[in-house]
């Protein structure tokens, strides 16, 4: 955007709002109409005010009397334009008010559906904070110059039936109308052009200060810790100046253009009256005409500074339109097969010789094969970044593998339909995720087949049922935002008792007890042993290795071995050396 | 909100930037000459009507000419004036609100972590970003469109009364009920706007869990699900938005109507008037220009509502910030240093509650000697964090006094407290800097070699090595480009280089990665030599390691011994603690 041209953004503004047009064409043309109609009474509005005071008022004073009939026309002429008025600012603003608000809603809708589409590796490469903006500003200012869209519309129509009036009125006076409509336009089009640079720079110093905010309000307890609050503050207030000096730069500039833009009109007003006063002597025109296009030009200013209100919010609305086309182009779908998984009762997971490397970066996973048999508990146990959070998402197909197959219970995880997979496994992450929701909704997800049984068996399940037997309203309590009424304890036994009630075939932990006291992780995974379903556990607690069935060990991205624990400890020092490091951090 | 609190809250808003007041006159004076530019011109219009076109020997060039000449000096003057007043106004606010968001900021550090923690960390980023760019985009676009529009309210009026005082009235009593509609929309329009900036929050809300739960929304193929929550927010924003269009019209076109009377009750009685011959053609023409003037006021006023409302509900989250006193003061120059050499602790009969909450700790009478290392255990909950937080002065107990070597916290100057107790949380926060800059944040004067050498010092040298590009190794956002145990590893290096004397250690309660955990051990062993350490411990190895373990149960302190004298209690807490830590080993 900033290395574009002005003429450039201005060209792509106007596709965006081709794009906005042809998407709501009907409110387009309602609001353009109206406006239209709207520009029109302005012209006209200002001939019935010069012919009542040349024809009417005039007179009327000269000769002493005047005739009600005269002023009953005057009264109906000024209140039927009015009502007109009324009428079309009602169609320009609610169709163009609508019109924003559909493109927004409907844009808003089209990036969130991709959010929920794209897949996870999609959304680990975008920061959170972007791609709210996406959804929230971007849409807002992709589509800020629908507003004054249809004005500016109707502003050109005014602006086109006023010269023509002028010119029917006389050719002279027409002549102020061609110095100052361009003089108008040139006007706006080079203060755009100015400010958008400045604008731009203003948003990103808006932005910096936000992040040093952010990260600072972030660290707060370093800082008081550490005592840093004035330097904190003396590294804000750097940024705090380079936007304010920014924003006053937006102002100086501003401060040219709306008192120039202001006055241009009625030094048209003023030339009409010169010039007026000098093709009256010639009797060329009438008085009624000089004070018709004298009046004219003083109603015009305001309208036409709609065009520079459009032009002004192109550079904002390409940019946020770049931002969303971005998300909404966005590749990567994983693509879902037709197939159900046959059968029931815990499935078993396979792994068969699967490479995997994110985007462009080193291989994650080389040559992985192993396989959690039905029923099973297997543990993957490995140093930070041996690849085990990935077998995790790659064992639910939230990512796929570059070579190599995962199939659960013979079925390639590709064949399975998206419901069927999510109905056959269940993750419970490292990081607890709670929705702003209920108990009850949390742990249901509104899945058919679990019912409030159901659910109080997976809270049992997952040492859950205590404390939400101890919330004020039970499973109707809500959680709140990102379940900011709990505990992480609280959380992670909630995340995992909405695995459970699913009843999935096969259930994989990533490390998801972290936060839950030894003693009740303990317990959890006793109970899970015992629910009938298939347990793959990233795990770093040696009493949590010590209960699968089989351990698999890996060493950056590769399978070492694969066997009990007490196998491994038997014959690989590296696992050897790993546990017991761990168990001497632990105990 | 009531008109009472809304005055209210301007009023503050305005008292907490005293700045916006710097030149005000001469800012309103520049508004009143560029007005007088509006004005000018109908009054021209007038005099060239009166004087030259209908003058006494005919229209005359040369009179109108005059009259104009005149008139584009006032415009020039004016929209001089114009100019100047625009870059005050931009120059004034500007600076008034970066003061006003570097103070919020600096307040928002200073208050006590528990106001810190109650409030979201999107919304204090708000404080200073978003709510102050409302107030500023209102001053500078609605504030003065207003200022400018009353100014013109004021001047067209007393023009219009020194042309005909009859019209006036026409005018006003014209004006009147659209005035009185227009004001009784503005109760509507208020809570009509109130409803969308809600709904716009709740749907923020609802597309933040499609982007963060992502993952958990994919796993559990309740993509559906999510869809709809999203739909219907977003259409309930829409349904908002577009009644708060409706209603604006509707209120705007009143302002239509009024002028539509005006002109024609204008035209009417001035032509009366004027057959009376109390009346010129050229004030009645002057007059129907005024009118246009008189009508843009009223309804600006309409349009600049929900930005006035935008900007005081933006006043008022930061002045509900700013009204939050600093419980935890620095007592600064009246306060005093600690005395020098190792620091002991005594806490004396200490109570704790949150605010409304249960009691967390209760009667916590305990000394601790200088030198030694104290291991704090008791489950979630127990009240160990508390302590840890009391001992720093992150917060004040709320019965009773911590005393360190004798000095009551409360009386000790920050300066000397932090330098001299220093705290490793939990977390281990990491700035989005290198790793050097990152422990420069305790001591700022470091060298590259000191920094090496403290790296050193604490066995670590190799781990530093192995980083991409040793101290200059971007650490990421929050330090997410190493493993939690890295940052906790630079965390603890950056509490060595300060050199506390009181060392409060918050242990991390998720696991780390086993390499790093022998590294974590290893250097913690060597930070916490010959210095008071307190450790909030999670792990048994720290609790056998202290010379002391202090068990705190339900906010109590229950035990107190050397590890091996506690486990000798039998039945007692600490022994059912150690029972639970050594099944997990198992």
């Amino acid at each position: 955007m900033s290395s574009g041209t002005g003429n450039d953004v201005l060209l792509r503004g106007l596709r965006v709002l081709g794009r906005a047009i042809r998407a709501e064409p009907r409110l387009f043309i309602v609001s353009s109409l109206g406006s239209s109609l709207f520009g029109l009474l302005i012209v006209a509005n200002s001939y019935v005010v010069g012919f009542l005071i040349g024809h009417v008022v005039t007179p009327a004073f000269a000769a002493h009397r005047v005739s009600s009939a005269g002023l009953a026309v005057a009264v109906a002429a000024l209140l039927g334009i009015s009502g007109l008025r009324v009428a079309s600012i009602f169609a320009r603003r609610l169709g163009a008010g609508f019109m924003q608000f559909r493109l927004q809603a409907r844009y808003r809708r089209a990036v969130t559906r991709r959010y929920l589409s794209l897949p996870p590796e999609w959304h680990q490469r975008h920061a959170t904070g972007t791609l709210l903006s996406n959804a929230s500003s971007d849409v807002e200012a992709a589509f800020a110059p629908i507003a004054p869209l249809p004005f500016a519309v109707g502003t050109i129509v005014m602006l086109a039936g006023a010269m023509i009036a002028l010119f029917v009125t006389d050719w002279v006076l027409a002549m102020v109308g061609v110095a100052l409509f361009p003089a108008l336009f040139a006007l706006n089009y080079f203060y755009s052009r100015r400010m958008s640079p400045r604008q731009i720079h203003a948003q990103r110093m808006r932005a910096k200060v936000a992040a040093v905010a952010h990260e600072s309000f972030d660290g707060a307890l370093v800082v008081k810790t550490m005592g840093r609050e004035a330097d904190e503050s003396r590294r804000f207030a750097v940024f705090v100046t380079e936007l304010r000096d920014g924003l006053v730069a937006v102002g100086r500039l501003r401060g040219v253009f709306d008192p120039l833009m202001e006055s241009l009109p009625s030094v048209g007003t003023l030339a009409v009256l010169v010039l007026g006063t000098w093709r009256l002597q010639n009797g060329a025109i009438t008085v009624a005409e000089v004070i018709s296009v004298a009046f004219l030009f003083t109603v015009l200013a305001f309208p036409v500074r709609a065009i520079g209100w459009v032009i002004g919010e192109l550079p904002r609305s390409v940019a946020g339109w770049d931002r969303v086309q971005a998300v909404l182009s966005a590749e990567g779908d994983l693509r879902y097969g037709e197939g159900d998984l046959p059968g029931d009762g815990p499935a078993e997971l396979r792994f068969d010789r699967v490479d995997y490397r994110y985007a462009d970066g080193p291989p994650v996973l080389a040559e992985v094969s192993f396989t959690v048999p039905a029923g099973k508990t297997v543990a993957l146990v490995g140093a930070t970044g041996s690849g085990k959070s990935t077998i995790a998402a790659l064992a639910l197909r939230l990512v796929d593998p570059d070579s190599g197959s995962v199939s659960l219970d013979r079925v390639k995880l590709p064949d399975l339909s998206s419901a069927a997979l999510a109905r056959a496994t269940a993750l419970v992450p490292q990081i607890p995720f709670v929705f702003d929701d209920t108990v009850r909704g949390n742990v249901a997800l509104d899945r058919p087949g679990v019912g409030d049984d159901q659910v109080w068996a997976a809270l049992r399940l997952a040492q859950a049922d205590r404390f939400t037997g101890g919330l004020p309203q039970k499973l109707d309590t809500a959680v709140g935002e990102r379940g900011a009424s709990l505990s992480g304890g609280q959380r992670q036994r909630l995340t995992l008792a909405r695995a459970l009630a699913g009843r999935p075939r096969l259930l994989v932990l990533d490390d998801a007890t972290s936060a839950v006291d030894p003693r009740v992780e303990a317990a959890i995974l006793g109970a899970l042993r015992r629910a009938g379903t298939s347990l793959l556990v990233v795990a770093y607690r040696r009493a949590s290795i010590a209960l699968a069935d089989e351990v698999v060990y890996l060493h950056q991205g590769r399978v070492v071995a694969t066997g009990t624990h007490q196998e491994l400890m038997d014959t690989q020092e590296g696992y050897r050396a790993l546990v017991t490091a761990y168990e001497k951090g632990e105990a | 909100m009531s008109d009472v609190a809304t005055m209210g809250t301007i009023r503050r808003g305005l008292a907490l930037s005293p700045e916006l007041r710097t030149g005000l006159a001469g800012t309103i004076g520049l508004a009143v000459l560029q007005m007088a530019g509006r004005v000018a011109v109908p009054v021209a219009v007038q005099q060239c009507i009166d004087h030259g076109i209908n003058g006494p020997s005919g229209p005359d060039t040369g009179v109108v000419l005059g009259y104009v000449a005149v008139t584009l000096l006032v415009l020039a003057v004016s929209t001089f004036c114009g100019f100047l007043m625009t870059r005050r106004l931009f120059t004034v606010s500007e600076t008034a609100l970066g003061g006003l968001r570097s103070r919020t900021f600096r307040h928002i550090h200073d208050l006590s972590m528990l106001h810190q923690q109650s409030e979201r960390r999107g919304s204090m980023v708000s404080r200073v970003t978003g709510d102050v760019d409302q107030i500023s985009v209102f001053l500078q676009t609605g504030g003065v469109q207003l200022m400018l529009a009353t100014g013109q309210l004021i001047v067209s009026s007393v023009v219009m009364f020194v042309y005909s005082w009859q019209l006036t009235v026409v005018v006003l009593l014209a004006f009147g009920p659209a005035v009185a509609v227009i004001r009784l929309f503005q109760r509507r329009l208020a809570s009509v706007y109130r409803t969308v900036r809600e709904r716009s929050g709740v749907l923020l809300g609802v597309v933040a869990e499609s982007v963060v739960g992502a993952t958990v929304i994919r796993a559990f193929g309740v993509a559906g699900r999510t869809e709809k929550r999203i739909d219907v927010a977003v259409d309930d924003l829409r349904a908002a938005q577009q009644r708060a269009m409706r209603v604006s019209v509707t209120s705007f076109s009143s302002g239509e109507i009024g002028a539509g009377l005006a002109l024609s009750g204008v035209v009417v009685v001035g032509t009366l008037l004027g057959v009376g011959g109390d009346m010129t053609v050229g004030r009645l023409t002057a007059f129907l220009f005024l009118v246009t003037l008189f009508i843009q006021p009223v309804q600006i006023a309409t349009e600049q509502l929900n930005e006035a409302q935008n900007a005081v509900a933006g006043w008022r989250r930061i002045l509900d910030v700013l009204d939050v006193d600093p419980d935890v003061a620095d007592p600064d120059d009246e306060g005093v240093e600690l005395p020098a050499g190792p620091l002991s602790v005594r806490f004396r009969d200490v109570s704790f509650r949150y605010p409304g909450g249960p009691v967390v700790l209760s009667g916590v009478d305990l000394e601790l000697t200088a030198r030694r290392t104290y291991a704090v255990v008791g489950e979630t909950g127990s009240g160990k964090t508390t302590f840890a937080k009391l001992l720093t002065r992150l917060m004040d107990p709320a019965e009773g006094a911590v005393l360190l070597s004798g000095v009551p916290l409360t009386e000790v100057r920050f300066s000397s407290l932090r330098s001299r107790v220093v705290m490793v949380p939990q977390d281990g926060f990491l700035f989005d800097a290198t790793v050097a800059e990152n422990i420069r944040f305790a001591v700022p004067e470091l060298t590259d070699g000191q920094l090496r050498d403290a790296f050193t010092e604490l066995g670590l040298r190799d781990w530093l090595a192995g980083l991409p590009a040793g101290l200059d190794t971007p650490v990421g956002e929050r330090g997410e480009a190493l493993s939690v145990g890295e940052r906790q590893l630079v965390a603890l290096v950056r509490a060595y280089v300060a050199d506390p004397d009181l060392l409060v250690l918050d242990e991390a309660t998720s696991a780390v990665d086993p390499a790093t955990e022998v590294r974590l051990q290893h250097a913690l062993d060597l930070v916490t030599r010959g210095r008071t350490t307190v450790a909030i411990a999670h792990r048994l190895s720290t609790a056998q390691a202290a010379d002391e373990v202090i068990v705190v149960d339900a906010g109590r302190v229950v035990q107190r011994g050397p590890h091996s004298a506690l486990l000798a209690e039998e039945g007692s807490i600490y022994a059912k603690l150690y029972a639970s830590w050594l099944e997990q080993t198992r």
